[in-house]
């Protein structure tokens, strides 16, 4: 039966081209793998492969042809003692019309691209039962203390970082656990991070729950191919068969006098990825329950802890297995003239601001965020309705920052009830300076916020 | 490389034989289809195909045991059919359509099936060594004398996380073989133009992992050096390097012109050192098949190759909503 040999697509944008040269005539033998045509596409000449074998029975489209569309016939190939003359005849084409891929079925005026997050209660639930009983603790004590919990209760969680285990953690968040748990689930790694990070990814895939510390975020630069490309896309690329339970851990932002590549908050990098969840606690006990939840969940965690924060104590719930929802904003401190979101350390400046705010009979309510991905945008959205301001507090820089994203978002859901424009209260957009007193001034600050509070409350 | 020896004499049975043939015959058809597919745009974006190559991914293949798993790169279609994907899926796959591995998701170089252990499917170069080191790291970690073959290119060779994978393996003895397709073209630079030291398994030494070159047009030699690598591991004496020396025949990408190299050293290997000839003489030779039983499977093959291509066109799109799913788990 004779075959019809179609123009070729051979690049990703090709729909058309010249056909540059034949390299067979009518009457020659065509063998699969021979190079039968050279076909000038929209960026090189290539040299085109016969797939069928048989004889080259009726060139249709002669050489030097040009604008020749994507699956136009070009030539007959027909069996041997077959005619051409048959074949020109022969009704059936046998490629493409049909073959082609059909029209997608996205339409383009469908309003997938703007789908919303989904939405969430606007009343966040208590993090713990009333009356529980309540335990000082460091952020750093937590952190510790929800990654031994989880190690006990499941085998297959495992810590593996830089100086994690003999020398019990380099700002000490690990101490302690590689006497429990033994070298084969406290990992000391080399210095390489990439390396190590894709290994994990690797791990979470074979069925384990890494927890992955980096040192500081600012390394997890190196490794953040492996953390984007390979954590958080695949679950995607695979049609849902390969999730990775995996937590990237370690001291995030700012830390004191060591200047621009060791001081960067990544809240807004990481919170632009789908398939990342983005975690950044400001409380142990937030520290404790999200650590836990993150370790527990199928999915990618970022989970963004603070140097600066690791000596501070709060109330922890004494729960025997407390978790704190991921997706959750909290209520850190209620109030009715502003709203005032943050994350992290910038909730100290948040805090610090509404009280001294409030001896000024400005009364602000603080949003603890918590997670930065997937928002829990419905608890700033409620909030912003009933004070109609709203300032964000972080310490990266401004532009596409977090607080941008919040603006944007009340902007679309809530633009009636804003009666002042928000203000973005950002890091300043240079890099970290070492200088005491220039750091002061590149890093957002409480008074700051009173500022920006008195602003946008017209005082 | 030397022309290729027809008087080589196999140990190998002749039932072993023509598995080997039918699995590179299978890949080679099927490479042949997607490459005919591409032209008519059934397949878009990149399509890298393994043409010329098939006998690494069946020699090795041949010394695995179930729940030993696999990772490679982009050029991948090869692996998945020796592992035992279903060709359909990995059609459906390129063409983009819910039937495919990964629900039309992933494409040509994103496929994965973790009932096959095969990790995929990576389009970062280099990315999966440290990924495939991960998943032998999981074994270890379990306990079990699971391997994994962790394949990449000469091209990936040169990335710096393969050296800080092979440091980790060695320091940890991870089960792990590092297979490096010697191709010999990172797309168009050939390893003369990107690589001072011409042995690419020698650098594991550094680390003071074994390993070895070996012939990749020769589906037995590559076969025999498995086996030594995979008992290697598998006695806890991880991880192995094997720079299996092959010949892509189609460019590096369906959208590749090739000039980097001439169209008759192309010819030339297809012509004296092609993997699948070579079995095919061996077992006319040896009268362990005859001409009319190879015949069979060619036909048999090309009825599985046309089936896929079949079902890669009649599968449908995804249905919109899947834009919105496997986002998370």
């Amino acid at each position: 039966m004779a075959t019809q040999i179609l123009m070729p697509a051979l690049s990703p944008t090709m729909e058309e081209g010249t056909l540059a040269k034949w390299l067979v005539k009518e009457g020659d033998t065509v063998t699969s793998g021979m190079i039968i045509a050279e076909i000038e596409t929209d960026k090189a000449t290539m040299e085109f492969e016969a797939v069928d074998e048989g004889v080259m029975g009726k060139i249709l489209i002669a050489e030097g042809t040009e604008g020749v569309k994507v699956n136009t016939p070009i030539a007959v190939l027909v069996e041997e003692g077959e005619s051409a003359e048959d074949v020109a005849a022969e009704p059936k084409a046998a490629a493409p019309k049909a073959e082609a891929a059909p029209e997608s079925s996205v339409k383009a005026d469908a309003p997938v691209a703007a789908q919303p997050a989904a939405k969430l209660p606007a009343v966040p639930q208590p993090d713990w039962p009333e009356g529980t009983k309540m335990k000082s603790m460091t952020v750093r004590e937590a952190l510790r203390e929800a990654m031994a919990e989880e190690m006990r209760g499941n085998e297959n969680v495992f810590l593996m970082g830089e100086e994690v285990g003999e020398y019990q953690g380099a700002y000490k968040i690990s101490q302690g656990l590689l006497d429990e748990f033994g070298a084969r689930r406290v990992i000391d790694t080399p210095i390489t991070e990439a390396g190590f990070a894709g290994l994990a990814v690797g791990a979470a895939w074979g069925g384990l729950n890494p927890i992955v510390e980096f040192m500081t975020f600012n390394f997890a630069m190196q490794a953040i191919d492996h953390i984007i490309n390979s954590a958080a896309k695949t679950n995607y690329m695979s049609g849902g068969q390969l999730p990775c339970p995996i937590v990237f851990r370690g001291p995030n932002g700012a830390a004191a006098r060591v200047a621009a590549q060791h001081s960067q908050d990544y809240a807004a990098w990481y919170s632009h990825v789908p398939g990342l969840k983005v975690v950044m606690p400001y409380s142990a006990a937030d520290a404790k329950g999200l650590l836990k939840a993150a370790i527990r969940d199928p999915n990618p965690v970022i989970f963004l802890e603070n140097e600066i924060l690791y000596g501070r104590t709060f109330e922890v719930p004494d729960l025997e297995d407390f978790t704190v929802e991921i997706g959750k904003a909290r209520i850190a401190r209620p109030g009715k003239d502003v709203t005032i979101v943050s994350f992290g350390i910038g909730m100290t400046y948040a805090l610090e601001a509404a009280e001294k705010l409030a001896a000024e009979g400005i009364d602000a309510e603080v949003i603890d965020l918590r997670t930065i991905r997937p928002m829990d945008t419905a608890t700033i959205i409620a909030s912003v309705q009933k004070t109609n301001r709203l300032v964000t507090v972080e310490e990266g820089f401004p532009q596409s920052s977090v607080g941008n994203f919040i603006s944007a978002t009340v902007m679309m859901e809530a633009f009636d009830y804003l009666d002042a424009p928000v203000i973005n209260l950002c890091g300043k957009d240079v890099p970290m300076p070492y200088a005491a007193n220039l750091e002061k001034l590149a890093l957002v600050t409480t008074a700051e916020v009173i500022e920006a509070v008195k602003k946008v409350t017209y005082r | 490389m030397a022309a290729r020896k027809t008087t080589e004499k196999s140990n190998v049975s002749g039932e072993e034989l023509l598995k080997y043939y039918r699995d590179m015959l299978l890949i080679r058809r099927f490479e042949e289809k997607a490459g005919q597919l591409y032209g008519m745009g059934l397949i878009g974006g990149f399509c890298h195909l393994y043409i010329g190559q098939e006998a690494v991914v069946v020699g090795i293949e041949a010394a695995a045991k179930d729940g030993d798993k696999r990772i490679t790169s982009y050029r991948d279609h090869g692996h998945m059919l020796v592992c035992g994907m279903d060709p359909k899926g990995v059609m459906a796959e390129l063409t983009g359509r819910i039937g495919g591995y990964s629900k039309g998701k992933g494409g040509s170089m994103h496929m994965f099936s973790r009932e096959k252990h095969f990790y995929g499917g990576h389009g970062i170069v280099g990315a999966q060594v440290p990924l495939g080191t991960g998943l032998a790291f999981s074994d270890k970690y379990k306990g079990n004398d699971n391997v994994t073959f962790t394949y990449f290119g000469d091209g990936a060779a040169n990335q710096g996380q393969v050296y800080e994978s092979y440091n980790m393996a060695e320091l940890w003895n991870l089960p792990v073989v590092y297979v490096i397709e010697n191709n010999q073209y990172a797309m168009g630079t050939s390893t003369k133009r990107s690589t001072k030291s011409p042995n690419l398994w020698e650098r594991g030494a550094a680390y003071g992992i074994k390993g070895e070159a070996v012939d990749g047009m020769d589906v037995l030699a590559v076969k025999a050096a498995a086996e030594k690598a995979i008992a290697a591991c598998r006695a806890g004496d991880g991880p192995y390097i094997l720079e299996v020396m092959t010949y892509r025949y189609r460019g590096h990408s369906m959208s590749d012109p090739a000039k980097y190299r001439t169209r008759e050293e192309v010819q030339k290997m297809r012509e004296e050192r092609d993997a699948i000839e070579r079995v095919r003489e061996l077992l006319i030779g040896s009268g362990q098949a005859s001409d009319d039983d190879l015949k069979a499977i060619d036909k048999e093959i090309k009825a599985v190759v046309n089936e896929a291509a079949e079902f890669s066109k009649d599968s449908p799109e995804p249905d919109v909503s899947e834009l919105w799913t496997d986002i998370y788990a």
